[in-house]
């Protein structure tokens, strides 16, 4: 699996990896464009590869204290009040100019936090260019003992994303790409413009540091690539991602949104790609998701090779959904990491 | 000019400015109380299609394998039992119907009509005021954005922005990138709503339903509550489904009817009359 994009030195630009490298990656998923009657509004084209072609970041309420950002590489999450601002993930590098101007229409306060929901690159791709911008909240001995330590927003993580930030070494990114604020634990709290923000640690979902984030009171959702509505679920196995895991974290998501009337609206679901969400939307994905896998768990339990399961097709009412033959993630990629999910010894 | 000539030439013109003032008829306004009427199609409207029946579906091979790992079950599951029919299914079920429409107050125009069902009570609105359908990236809702316009004395609505949902209720799916048609006619005291469902995903031709109903001002529709329950204890995020090959019910229906079981796998040419000559030679 070896199709990643990886931050280029030049420009933040996006350069595909030489198979076999060991670099960093991340993953940008190629958009399916929708023929729906009188829909206005710029969504971006896609070059071959995935990546927007002369992208626009569109702002989009969501509810309560939160908005969404679509299309700096993986959706944003704004969450804005009087303490500050807060980001879920921070899209590509070349995009940050388009986010803050973005945010500034959103609010003019400080940026504070900055939560990567993994490690792929088109959604900490900009944490440096953004967290300089920002600033934390620091007094008493802190503030006067190092001066320029509030000049940057903190960036928090689960600590494996670090570790693979901090690894990687073409190119080796710089200290102030990583996020300072790491957790180990199942879950880290945070309670800012008058919510409590919860950070749900995923263990082996799309990457083995994936956090799903829970805005409590504006009853919102941040999923990152754990929900990834316009494409089959990504597996990155090479980051210690499962097919397993992942679906366990759409249930978890599925467990704690509720919809306000008739498996419609309540919690809103801000996926890593894709439109905005609510449970049933998540729902479905599961469906299909733990569907597919109990497809190919069957064929790998009666001994079938990957060429074999190919053939047999396992993902055919779900293909022209969420199913592509070009770009980064093709539907016979996701066949391949679901089976070896599978057939991975334990 | 004389008097008499100024009368003669005065009526004419006041005719011509009233009749350029106002429409040359005003629409049939579909606003009311609305019975469902069973008369086409009840058997799979009421009871429900039999599991395997897919004729006079334009279906393809990804909808019919989705429908073939179809269980029933899964309904039982909570985050299944609440959901409403979307728009373009909702008419067909037990659908009464109340339509009422929101007008402007200083300009009479009216901005949208609203529809009220009463199995699960979705509401729809269809907006009549040329407002754009949102972007991509916007939500999906069951009951989709609808747009509407006169064509004549027809209410013609366009929605889009549809969750994944169905076409019939035994697992044959309707995607969320369908867009749908509807043609609104009002003849007297009966309703016609023509469908027509676009889905690049599933189908292979646009999909017609005709559903009508009866004016009926007596008519008053119950509240329709709906809480999930746990129904059966199962393993979180166990989903009901046959794996492919397995489901033993699907030649129940072709065998209960009579029909050719290629027949019962649906696809556009089962959909036109002309194929009863091929089923009779498939006996």
């Amino acid at each position: 699996m070896k199709a990643f994009f990886v931050q280029g030195s030049r420009r933040g630009a996006l350069a595909k990896v030489a198979p076999g490298a060991l670099a960093l990656g991340g993953v940008v998923l190629g958009l399916v464009a929708m023929a729906t009657l009188g829909v206005r509004g710029a969504w971006a084209q896609q070059n071959s590869d995935g990546t927007p072609n002369n992208p626009e970041v569109h702002i989009l309420p969501v509810q309560g204290n939160v908005s969404m950002l679509v299309g700096a590489g993986g959706n944003i999450t704004v969450q804005a009040g009087k303490e500050g601002v807060l980001l879920v993930d921070a899209g590509l590098a070349n995009m940050a100019p388009k986010v803050l101007a973005a945010i500034k229409t959103i609010s003019d306060r400080p940026l504070r936090y900055i939560i990567n929901t993994h490690v792929h690159a088109d959604h900490t791709g900009g944490n440096e260019a953004l967290a300089k911008t920002g600033s934390i909240i620091a007094g008493g001995n802190f503030a006067g003992n190092i001066t320029d330590i509030g000049n940057f927003a903190t960036i928090i993580a689960h600590e494996r994303v670090q570790q693979r930030m901090s690894e990687q070494t073409n190119p080796k990114l710089s200290d102030d790409m990583l996020p300072r604020d790491t957790y180990f634990t199942p879950k880290k709290e945070i309670f800012f413009n008058g919510e409590a923000i919860q950070i749900l640690y995923q263990p082996a979902a799309h990457t083995d540091g994936d956090s799903i984030v829970f805005f409590r009171r504006s009853d919102v959702i941040s999923t990152g690539d754990v929900f990834t509505p316009s494409s089959y679920p990504v597996v990155d196995l090479e980051r210690g991602g499962s097919i397993n895991g992942l679906i366990d974290s759409l249930n978890r998501i599925i467990d704690i949104a509720i919809p306000a009337e008739k498996q419609e609206g309540g919690t809103y679901v801000i996926p890593g790609h894709g439109r905005l969400c609510d449970e049933a939307d998540v729902v479905e994905y599961r469906d299909m998701a733990t569907i597919i896998r109990d497809r190919i768990q069957d064929l790998v339990k009666k001994g079938r090779t990957l060429e074999q399961v190919r053939a047999a097709k396992p993902t055919l009412d779900y293909d022209s959904e969420y199913g592509a033959t070009t770009g980064f993630w093709t539907t016979d990629k996701f066949i391949e990491a679901v089976y070896k999910s599978l057939s991975q010894k334990k | 000019m004389k008097r008499h000539q100024r009368i003669a030439l005065g009526g004419p013109l006041l005719l011509i400015t009233v009749l350029a003032s106002t429409p040359l008829w005003a629409q049939l306004e579909p606003v009311g109380e609305w019975a469902p009427r069973f008369h086409e199609d009840q058997p799979e409207r009421i009871p429900g299609p039999d599991i395997g029946d897919y004729l006079g579906l334009p279906i393809n091979a990804a909808a019919r394998l989705h429908g073939d790992s179809w269980d029933a079950s899964i309904l039982t599951l909570p985050e299944h039992q609440c959901k409403p029919h979307p728009s373009d299914y909702g008419v067909r079920g037990p659908a009464n119907l109340r339509i009422w429409k929101e007008v402007e107050t200083d300009s009479q125009r009216t901005i949208a009509y609203h529809t009220h069902i009463s199995w699960q009570a979705p509401e729809r609105t269809i907006w009549m005021d040329g407002r754009p359908h949102p972007p991509e990236y916007a939500a999906h809702t069951w009951q989709g954005f609808s747009t509407g316009k006169w064509e004549g004395d027809v209410l013609t609505v366009t929605t889009d922005h549809l969750k994944f949902a169905w076409i019939r209720r035994n697992g044959i799916p309707r995607s969320d990138k369908a867009v749908v048609t509807e043609h609104f006619i009002r003849h007297g005291d009966y309703l016609t709503d023509a469908v027509i469902i676009v889905d690049p995903v599933y189908l292979t031709e646009p999909f017609i339903r005709t559903t009508d109903w009866q004016y009926d001002p007596r008519q008053q529709i119950a509240p329709y509550p709906c809480e999930e329950v746990v129904e059966i204890d199962r393993p979180l995020g166990a989903v009901p489904h046959h794996l492919p090959g397995t489901n033993p019910f699907l030649k129940e229906f072709s065998q209960r009817y009579g029909v050719p079981e290629q027949a019962a796998r649906g696809g556009a040419e089962t959909m036109y009359p002309e194929y009863r000559l091929k089923m009779a030679a498939q006996k």
